[in-house]
């Protein structure tokens, strides 16, 4: 370990990495059942990602249409495109209702019914009767639900004492020679001290990583650190080529407009004024899956019918319906398309177009939220000490696309499964054993070596060259001459790692080293979704291949895992697909053309 | 130690000197210059005033993206917080043009003249742009933000809440604890230790507001403080620089007409 750092050295029975909804929801059901618990973020935990959740979370409430979790399952698992594992979906949507009515008590602001009950919407691929009719099962707090699910598990979170550590920047995950997880190390940006925490769960809930892209929903801060700190620890990746790009990206800025936009009413058209979806999905129209939805639109820009001058975008129409309604339901897009896009959506169109926006893949993870990994003789079991949960986490219930209002769901559901899973498995307060000798140097060694990193190239002049390979090569559409053309471009970045310049040396509050952190992640995950975007020769859900361009079950309805080494390198490996739910209450699904 | 006297200058240490100028925008038609607040804990100098000229042309619109230009392209140790860059997360939060307000949101083409941005104001700084916020966040736990109610709750539905009740949440559950209220009003400056601040005491009227919610009275004797709440003194700083178009001083103001109410 480098001379210049010292540990403070913390005990917990368990500590969550990551403050969003997934970690949190962990971190108050764990602390609630009487362990003590760390959180350790890098931001405030209300300013993660989870608040920029606009539409809402799907429950099969059944408080405005007649729901059945059976048809959630189902338009799940269609909505999957078959990879998702149907025992995790199953538990999901059967936890579901339970799960949002739990956050009711712990005081979400819902928007109600007239009847005083939680409010729900119409949402992309969401029906009732196993596909025949658009169902309304999105329980919303107005386009502000992830805002509201996230401040009030803060709030529950404070209530049961867990103990935060904001602005903490976690480097590294340690792992000991059995390969188990017994804890991590955290620069604290305030001060400067570097931490170390041991503990008997170690929860990953860091979030996606968005910002691999250019153009991209996902917060400054998506930077895929628990992913990256997996591979790092020299465990697999799982699905990491399925990346869902939101049809309705603002094309000023690249934000999120709600998928709810078109669930109350809202429509795209083409330069010519037309529906186009109504070609593409006859029956689901705007409200089909959003890969569906996203590829028709590029389509529809690639044979010239994008709308504006360079013929680049589509537009978003809601100027149809009741001011009023707009005003209640959606007023938080009304706000950021007239701060952003200068556009009073009112009374004119929105521009959108397709933008990156949720990873599906991520660590591979059991129903209890447990990490697995695969042993020698083939089969998978959990790794000792880690769980990963939310969209760090591939559970897999989202499969090869991820049905709108289902990422709230998976992490409110999985984050309570954690927190079930670790209060059966730690018993509170149980001595958490000493950490092995040099426990954290790796990522110590690593820290300094990017602190005094003194080449000629910028870390945002490297990254943008990895986001722009990324937004050029692995879009809404890919084929294998442009994948493998990407991760030749790719490696070549790698090496230039060597040569990154950063300019500030400090330890307190140094935003262009936790860049350079941030970029060493994002580099890492560039590589895997590129690596197993070549190796996946198919086309299902978000992964469209232009040279493959059927669905190929028979050699490819499995899930696809991902290795990398500090050389660049990557090795592939592959879990088969659990295609049977977990009672027999759920009817079978077996794999189907996907058609809306 | 004066106590009780004000004092009118700032402390030496705390002036701010001018600092160095970079102009990377020579030559450009549309250069609009930067004067930033900076400052280290690191080297025991003062607090400056860097000016970087930029070409807008080369940047987004909002002020975040101006800073982004500068960190990108000029200077990489230009501390500030930014994540959603949308106006949801409430990290950059700073006072621009004079006012608090978010720099995700906050396009630079409102602005006349040279772009003056500082942090927060009247908080410790951590390093440039970065305040230290943490005793707001403390002061926000100690009003316990969370549902309290000891009526049991159904066991398989929701509380119900009618829309008219829903609607009593409109205008405080939005808040993103920016803190740009909180740090524009001059009582929070003068006796922010023991006043909550109008963004906290927004949180807290949220609670008061929530028709699930069954601890009123003690809500309320928490408030019923001449620091904790009645420091407020309606000054409307709050309402005047709230980013999300909150109304802090009416959220304050609703709890002193509860306090009136319930000493009637």
């Amino acid at each position: 370990m480098p001379a210049a750092y010292s540990f403070t050295d913390h005990a917990f029975d368990a500590v969550v990495i990551g403050a969003g909804g997934a970690g949190l929801r962990a971190a108050s059901g764990m602390a609630g059942k009487g362990l003590s618990v760390a959180v350790v973020s890098k931001v405030y935990p209300t300013r993660s990602h989870t608040g920029a959740a606009q539409g809402g979370i799907g429950a099969a409430l059944g408080n405005v249409d007649e729901d059945d979790w059976r048809w959630h399952m189902y338009d799940t698992v269609k909505g999957s495109d078959w990879l998702g594992d149907q025992d995790a979906i199953e538990f999901m949507c059967r936890e579901a209702p339970s799960a949002v009515i739990e956050l009711e008590h712990y005081g979400v602001p819902f928007s109600r019914t007239p009847g005083g009950r939680i409010f729900q919407r119409a949402f992309g691929g969401m029906t009732t009767h196993f596909g025949e009719k658009t169902a309304r099962r999105t329980c919303a707090a107005a386009d502000r639900t992830g805002h509201a699910i996230l401040h009030t598990l803060y709030q529950q979170a404070l209530k049961h004492g867990v103990s935060f550590f904001d602005e903490f920047f976690a480097l590294d995950l340690i792992m000991d020679g059995e390969g188990a997880c017994r804890g991590l190390v955290a620069w604290n940006l305030d001060d400067g001290s570097m931490h170390r925490f041991r503990a008997h769960v170690t929860v990953v809930a860091t979030g996606g990583y968005g910002r691999v892209y250019f153009h991209t929903t996902a917060a400054h801060t998506s930077t895929g650190d628990g992913c990256a700190m997996a591979l790092r620890a020299g465990l697999p990746l799982q699905d990491l080529e399925f990346v869902q790009f939101h049809p309705t990206g603002s094309y000023a800025n690249g934000g999120l407009i709600t998928e709810a936009a078109r669930g109350e009413g809202g429509y795209l058209t083409n330069r010519d004024g037309e529906r186009f979806m109504e070609r593409y999905a006859p029956q689901a129209k705007d409200l089909a899956g959003r890969d569906v939805v996203s590829r028709a639109m590029t389509t529809e820009i690639r044979e010239g019918r994008g709308c504006g001058p360079k013929g680049d975008h589509l537009l978003l129409h809601l100027e149809h319906l009741d001011a009023a309604m707009i005003h209640e339901r959606l007023p938080g897009i009304t706000e950021s398309a007239r701060l952003f896009a200068g556009v009073d959506l009112t009374k004119e169109p929105v521009p959108v177009v397709p933008t990156a926006h949720y990873s599906m893949g991520g660590i591979p993870a059991n129903m209890s939220g447990e990490a697995i990994r695969p042993l020698a003789d083939g089969g998978f079991a959990a790794v000792p000490g880690l769980m990963a949960i939310g969209e760090a986490a591939c559970i897999s219930v989202h499969g090869a696309n991820r049905l709108g209002s289902n990422s709230l769901l998976d992490i409110i559901v999985f984050g309570r499964a954690a927190a079930a899973r670790a209060a059966e498995t730690v018993k509170p307060g149980s001595a958490v054993p000493d950490l092995p000798r040099g426990a954290g140097d790796f990522a110590l060694d690593r820290f300094d070596s990017l602190r005094h990193a003194g080449g000629d190239i910028p870390v945002a002049a490297l990254r943008v060259e990895m986001q722009t390979v990324m937004q050029e090569h692995c879009g809404v559409f890919r084929d294998g001459e442009g994948l493998k053309l990407a991760r030749e471009k790719l490696r070549e970045s790698w090496r230039k790692r060597a040569r990154v310049r950063v300019g500030d040396k400090s330890m307190i509050w140094n935003s262009d080293l936790a860049e350079a952190l941030e970029l060493d992640n994002l580099m890492r995950l560039a590589i895997v979704t590129v690596d197993s975007a070549v190796r996946r020769t198919e086309s299902r859900g978000a992964h469209a291949r232009e040279d493959y361009p059927e669905r190929d079950d028979e050699n490819w309805l499995k899930h696809s895992l991902v290795w990398m080494k500090e050389d660049g390198s990557t090795e592939a490996g592959e879990r088969p697909v659990r295609l049977k739910p977990l009672t027999a209450e759920a009817p079978p699904m077996p794999p189907a053309a996907r058609k809306y | 130690m004066r106590s009780g006297m004000v004092e009118f200058f700032l402390p030496e240490n705390s002036k701010i000197r001018r600092g160095k100028t970079v102009d990377a925008a020579k030559g450009a038609r549309n250069a609009r210059a930067f004067k930033i607040y900076r400052w280290s804990p690191d080297d025991g100098e003062n607090p400056r005033l860097d000016t970087y000229v930029i070409d807008l042309d080369k940047c987004g619109p909002m002020v975040l993206d101006a800073l982004h230009y500068i960190k990108q392209e000029i200077d990489s140790s230009l501390a500030f917080r930014r994540s959603c860059r949308e106006g949801i997360c409430g990290s950059c939060a700073m006072n621009i043009d004079g006012t608090n307000t978010l720099a995700c949101t906050k396009r630079i083409d409102e602005i006349r003249g040279d772009v003056r941005i500082y942090p927060l104001p009247h908080l410790e700084v951590v390093k440039d742009l970065v305040p230290d916020i943490k005793p707001a966040v403390k002061q926000y736990a100690e009003i316990k933000p969370w549902l309290r109610n000891e009526t049991p709750q159904p066991s398989d539905s929701e509380r119900l809440q009618s829309p008219e009740e829903r609607a009593l949440l409109d205008g405080l559950y939005e808040c993103i604890f920016c803190l740009c209220c909180s740090t524009s009003c001059p009582s929070y400056w003068w006796n922010g230790d023991r006043y909550l601040g109008p963004a906290v005491l927004l949180q807290a009227c949220r609670w008061i507001m929530d028709s699930r919610d069954g601890a009123l009275d003690e809500r309320l004797d928490q408030l019923e403080d001449a620091f904790r709440l009645y420091r407020c003194h309606s000054i409307l700083n709050c309402t005047r620089t709230c980013p999300k178009n909150l109304n802090p001083a009416k959220a304050i103001a609703e709890i002193r007409k509860l306090m009136v109410k319930r000493a009637l």
